[in-house]
């Protein structure tokens, strides 16, 4: 079993997280949380030129790097922990993943060397984002016309391009339809560092790009995966910086950081944010290899789910009165823990999907 | 103890309704209607004679308020500030500060605002570094404060500063009437991560307090604040509700509706922060979610939680009406339960909602009360004292479980503070 990261991988770590630190200050996710857009262009051009972000997980003959999840693993956690905003995880995870997956061979050549280099925004638009049993139930295709409403799209607002999950007769398939022939309403969002839109599609064209079924427990697992770095990037940038917090602030003579019920609560945090992260890390180990639990990705996403929202609790609370302010940075973590819960499926969800795994592996062990 | 004049519910009743037989007329403005209802004496039925009130219990007053709302009556200025001003002038104040302060609180004229706690002290409230300096027949005040509700348009402050750093920290203090309209005092807004801005920052360069606004004694501050603190824990109980007649028509009601509107603005998302437990049902019938079975265990544990801490609080009550005295702090106890019940609503709320909760404002479920929860709950377990100082209370205070050192005992000069405050 292997486990921790090679030499290369941290190099590989050290360098997002130099541009990142460097690029996405809370300076910058605050002026872009409340612009229209949600992301900085020239930020997304050097992302994808200068240290080719975008394509790390996409083979090279698609214009990719030819990496895996690991590495994409260690970008979103470093995302997570600088809140980066811009559309990264809706292109290049969620539609780069599903066109990779289920695309025909012209649409790939076409898709993906442009969503690698970040010169075409795609939005993977998925009718159902608590589910993956109920996609394609609200979004349906026939005859290369598209009918339905996507409630939440990540990023729809400026993408150039949208992928489509539809329900089909045969089963799900996949489709591209120009954002100009749908309709998309960008919607409010608690976490305002990631943008959201509502789609709906009347009877609108659609190209069929799909060369197979898709399998959207697999794309599924794989955003997942991702997610739940971003979640663990995050909790530990907010953990530290409540720890620092707890050393400097002084109530009653003492450093807050002294009273032994504070730093039991804070033991305890950590515990489960470590526990997080080895399961996260071993749902990428899992998505790269194949070898392991195939319910890791589910495990994954409900122990960051829950460790993230915990830390972000604490985060507020140790910091008292402080932590409850706009001024202070830690409401924007918290809120991202918040609408990340839910997103891709709640904990409750990720478990009960990896009771279902587990069940479906004993049985068939018991049946040899 | 004050003595209550031996008067019936009924006597008080038929008293008052033939008062306003005679005074209440709809179409006066608000400011004369309230001339009319101090010197009538209706204004504060609780308070003492020599100061616009009767003498009367809580419940004596009870028949005040009901025979105003039977005759849609507007009663006096309301607002927490100035009711904690009022108590704390009532119970040490000079004749003169209650003769200048006291009756612009009741007409209105006059709004005020709590200045106690301060950036580098929030649990630690004793704690606190506002420099106040004797200079002739004036204090000389510096330092600044946080969290003031209605701070941005109040015309006097309830100050506590230190007046002597060379005593334990609880034996520095004194506590001022300030004036908060001067140069050296200068109010800011404060926004909260849930996009509503309640409260205030105040800064005090150089402010002034001439000296007979000194409140009580120089050095009791600390006394004098625990009569505005225990004030504030008891609420608002005393007051009118002013919720009946708010909706009828006329022009005096616009005015007491302005006036309610700029009062209570700072606290419309109170009920969210609670977690806003009578919507959870409804919610969950609406979207469906009642029929996931994981649903409906956080469900049931939220409801009973809140039945149960109901009930406790009511027993409470009761024993210590029936003069049991061996009853828990009420306060810390509920305190505590509140914020578990708040964190469990939202919760619920989240899992009820679904993707749902990922949205605010008009996009999302009853235009934005749901996400409002989600993010104004974690105020619940700070605001008022924190989760921490309740557990605290009760384990030393209840539970007589040994007291943590002290670090904090000797000359304040001496004791360790955060560097801001240096
Ligand atoms: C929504 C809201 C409304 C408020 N309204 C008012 C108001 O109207 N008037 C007013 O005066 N103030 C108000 N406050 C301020 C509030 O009373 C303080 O924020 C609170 O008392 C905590 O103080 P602090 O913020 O300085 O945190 P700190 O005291 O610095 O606390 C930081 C952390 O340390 C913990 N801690 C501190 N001491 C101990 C200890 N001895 N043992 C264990 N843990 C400890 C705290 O529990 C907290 O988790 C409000 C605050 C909020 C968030």
């Amino acid at each position: 079993m292997q486990v921790g990261f090679t030499e290369d991988q941290l190099q590989f770590r050290d360098v997002v997280s130099r541009f990142l630190k460097d690029k996405s200050p809370p300076t910058a996710v605050r002026a872009l949380m409340d612009s229209e857009q949600g992301y900085d262009s020239e930020v997304w051009q050097q992302l994808s030129q200068e240290i080719g972000l975008l394509g790390v997980h996409l083979p090279e003959a698609y214009g990719g790097f030819g990496f895996g999840p690991i590495e994409l693993g260690v970008i979103a956690q470093e995302m997570g922990r600088y809140l980066f905003c811009g559309p990264y995880f809706a292109s290049a995870v969620m539609a780069g993943y599903a066109v990779l997956n289920s695309a025909n061979e012209e649409a790939k050549e076409r898709l993906l060397p442009e969503i690698a280099a970040g010169t075409k925004i795609a939005a993977l638009v998925l009718d159902d984002l608590s589910d993956a049993a109920t996609v394609g139930t609200g979004i349906s295709a026939s005859g290369g016309r598209l009918n339905g409403t996507a409630g939440i799209v990540v990023d729809a607002h400026v993408a150039d391009t949208l992928i489509v999950v539809a329900g089909t007769p045969e089963g799900l398939s996949l489709y591209e339809v120009a954002p100009a022939l749908a309709s998309v309403t960008p919607l409010d969002a608690i976490d305002p560092t990631r943008k959201l839109s509502r789609v709906t599609f009347n009877g609108c064209a659609g190209e069929r790009i799909a060369g197979a079924g898709v399998d959207i427990d697999l794309l599924w697992d794989q955003m997942s995966t991702v997610l739940a770095h971003e979640m663990i990037g995050g909790a530990e940038r907010l953990f530290e910086t409540t720890i620092e917090y707890m050393k400097m602030r002084v109530q009653f003579g003492r450093q807050i950081g002294s009273f032994q019920s504070l730093k039991h609560r804070c033991a305890d945090l950590l515990l489960e944010l470590e526990l997080a992260k080895a399961m996260t890390h071993e749902a990428g180990r899992f998505m790269a290899s194949g070898e392991g639990d195939a319910y890791s990705p589910n495990m994954a996403k409900a122990m960051a789910s829950d460790a993230y929202l915990g830390v972000a609790k604490q985060a507020i609370q140790l910091r008292g009165g402080i932590g409850f302010t706009w001024e202070e940075d830690t409401h924007l973590w918290f809120k991202r823990a918040k609408a990340s819960e839910m997103f891709l499926g709640s904990p409750n969800w990720h478990r009960e999907r990896m009771m279902q795994r587990m069940e479906a592996d004993a049985v068939r062990a018991a049946n040899g | 103890m004050v003595d209550h004049p031996n008067l019936s519910y009924d006597e008080i009743y038929k008293d008052v309704d033939a008062w306003l037989q005679e005074h209440w007329d709809v179409s006066r403005g608000l400011a004369a209607w309230r001339e009319i209802l101090v010197e009538g004496g209706w204004a504060a039925p609780t308070w003492p004679e020599e100061y616009y009130g009767r003498n009367f219990s809580i419940e004596q007053a009870g028949a005040v308020n009901q025979a105003f709302d039977d005759h849609g009556a507007v009663g006096v200025a309301q607002g927490g500030p100035g009711r904690l001003a009022s108590h704390t002038i009532l119970v040490h104040g000079t004749d003169a500060q209650k003769k200048k302060y006291l009756r612009p609180i009741l007409t209105g004229e006059a709004s005020w605002c709590q200045l106690f706690s301060e950036p580098g002290s929030g649990s630690d409230l004793a704690g606190l570094a506002t420099k106040a300096e004797k200079d002739g027949d004036r204090w000389v005040m510096n330092g600044q404060k946080v969290w003031n509700t209605s701070a941005h348009h109040a015309d006097f402050g309830i100050l506590v500063a230190r007046s002597d750093w060379d005593v334990p920290k609880h034996q520095g203090i004194s506590y001022f009437l300030i004036n908060m309209r001067q140069p050296g005092v200068e109010v800011r807004p404060l926004r909260q991560m849930n996009g509503h801005a309640s409260f205030n920052e105040v800064f005090m360069a150089d402010a002034e307090v001439l000296a007979e606004d000194l409140l009580g004694a120089e050095g009791e501050g600390w006394k004098i604040a625990a009569t505005t603190l225990s004030a504030e824990r008891q609420g608002f109980g005393g007051d009118r509700s002013g919720g009946k007649v708010k909706d009828l028509p006329g022009p005096i009601y616009a005015e007491y509706r302005d006036e309610l509107a700029i009062a209570l603005e700072p606290y419309t998302w109170y009920p969210q922060r609670a977690g806003r437990v009578d919507l959870v049902m409804p919610r969950a019938m609406e979207t469906g979610a009642i029929s996931d079975p994981h649903v409906r265990q956080e469900l049931a544990k939220l409801i009973a939680m809140k039945k149960a801490s109901d009930l406790a609080a009511a027993s409470a009550v009761q024993k210590r009406r029936a003069g049991n005295s061996n009853v828990i702090p009420e306060g810390s106890i509920g305190k505590l339960a509140a914020s578990v019940i708040a964190r469990q609503a939202s919760h619920v709320h989240t899992l009820v909602s679904g993707t749902d909760s990922m949205l605010k404002g008009a996009d999302s479920p009853m235009d934005g009360v749901i996400a409002e929860i989600l993010i104004s709950v974690p105020a619940i377990s700070i605001a008022g004292g924190t989760d921490e100082i309740q557990k605290n209370i009760i384990s030393e205070r209840v539970l007589e479980l040994p007291k943590e050192p002290r670090f904090d005992t000797g000359p304040f000069r001496d004791v360790p503070r955060n560097l801001a405050d240096i």
